[in-house]
């Protein structure tokens, strides 16, 4: 079981405002992209790549919409350059919700470069991070996206959400 | 070869499509042109994320469905977003048009060649599900097209092919900030200026 249920964590997204969705998938949140593909109170638009989401998710903060792009860490170099040229330099607050293969090393080939180095990678392009964790009370989790709005509101520039296996 | 170079066709396009709607100016030489032309609040000038325009156009289009939406897109930003013409087809938005102005060439770094001149850029718009998509090669074809183009229901997508120029130009960088370019687009996009 996941310490947050997707319908309890797509409430309390919306909740604090959330209201389009956009990404890329990854197992780690197969359960949320589920209950967004079963609901049609927010759209969920699966990308062709992590950086078409940040531009379409780019397009609707402007448009009115308060948006959140899902992606596996893979996604994030990929995203760099949309997230520098054109979410921070224009001040476009969008939530990045970042799922964490390699955590510590362990994982697929694939992963396990990304994986350790994933926060200092965030660090260094200046944008703000907390880990949802999968050993969490629920109320962490919510602290986290209460952190992740005020955070987006004050700063005007994406912020990140990492999510272990398990949290969601 | 044809007789149209970016400032002549964009003049064109702005003429038809007027003031009531929001374009997204590709980065690089499309920006400038646009923005030495006619500056206004309307004209979101792509500093970066080259690739993204139809992408940034097509979460606008969704957003706010009733404001019509404009790419003045270029040929090496549509080759590097091509995944973005499948997205913006599978969400049909009827607000959306987007045009490709092809001169074959990355001008802003220095006119070296894209892979455009050997590919059917309207074509792959086609296939991707764009029930509209033309290439205009002319002046006299933009012309005589453009009516049609812009009582399309989008999406729809339009090739203007026009002529490399010698750079660099004699034209000035945008000088907005990036924070003003998008306060004041944001605000043309929601109604609220």
């Amino acid at each position: 079981m996941p310490v947050t249920a997707p319908p309890e964590f797509l409430a309390a997204l919306r909740e604090r405002g959330f209201d389009f969705f956009t990404g890329v998938p990854c197992s780690l949140v197969k359960g949320l992209l589920a209950h967004l593909d079963e609901q049609d109170e927010v759209p969920y638009l699966p990308a062709t790549r992590e950086d078409v989401a940040l531009g379409v998710a780019g397009g609707a903060a402007m448009g009115g919409k308060q948006p959140v792009v899902i992606m596996q860490n893979s996604g994030l170099g990929v995203s760099i350059n949309a997230i520098i040229s054109l979410h921070q330099i224009y001040e476009i607050p969008t939530l990045l919700l970042i799922t964490w293969r390699g955590y510590e090393g362990v994982d697929a080939p694939e992963h396990i470069i990304m994986g350790p180095v994933m926060p200092e990678v965030l660090d260094l392009f200046a944008v703000p991070h907390q880990t949802l964790e999968h050993d969490a009370d629920p109320s962490a989790h919510l602290a986290a996206l209460d952190w992740a709005a005020r955070t987006l509101a004050e700063t005007k520039k994406p912020v990140a959400l990492l999510v272990r296996k398990g949290a969601l | 070869m044809t007789d149209l170079v970016c400032k002549t066709a964009v003049e064109a396009l702005l003429e038809a499509f007027g003031p009531d709607c929001s374009y997204l100016c590709a980065n690089g030489y499309i920006s400038r042109e646009v923005y030495n032309l006619s500056d206004r609040p309307e004209h979101f000038y792509m500093l970066g994320s080259m690739g993204l325009g139809g992408s940034i156009a097509l979460g606008c289009a969704l957003a706010q469905p009733e404001r019509k939406i404009v790419v003045l897109d270029g040929d090496g930003n549509v080759l590097m977003g091509m995944g973005a013409l499948c997205l913006i087809a599978s969400q049909k938005p009827q607000n959306l048009w987007h045009v490709c102005l092809d001169n074959g060439v990355y001008a802003s770094t220095g006119n070296q060649p894209t892979v455009a001149p050997d590919v059917s850029i309207e074509g792959m718009a086609a296939a991707a599900g764009y029930p509209y998509a033309v290439d205009v090669d002319c002046a006299a074809a933009l012309q005589s097209t453009l009516p049609g183009f812009v009582a399309a229901a989008g999406p729809a997508f339009m090739r203007v092919r026009i002529a490399p120029e010698d750079h660099p130009r004699e034209f000035a960088r945008v000088h907005h900030t990036p924070p003003e370019i998008h306060a004041r687009f944001a605000a043309g996009l929601r109604g609220e200026s």
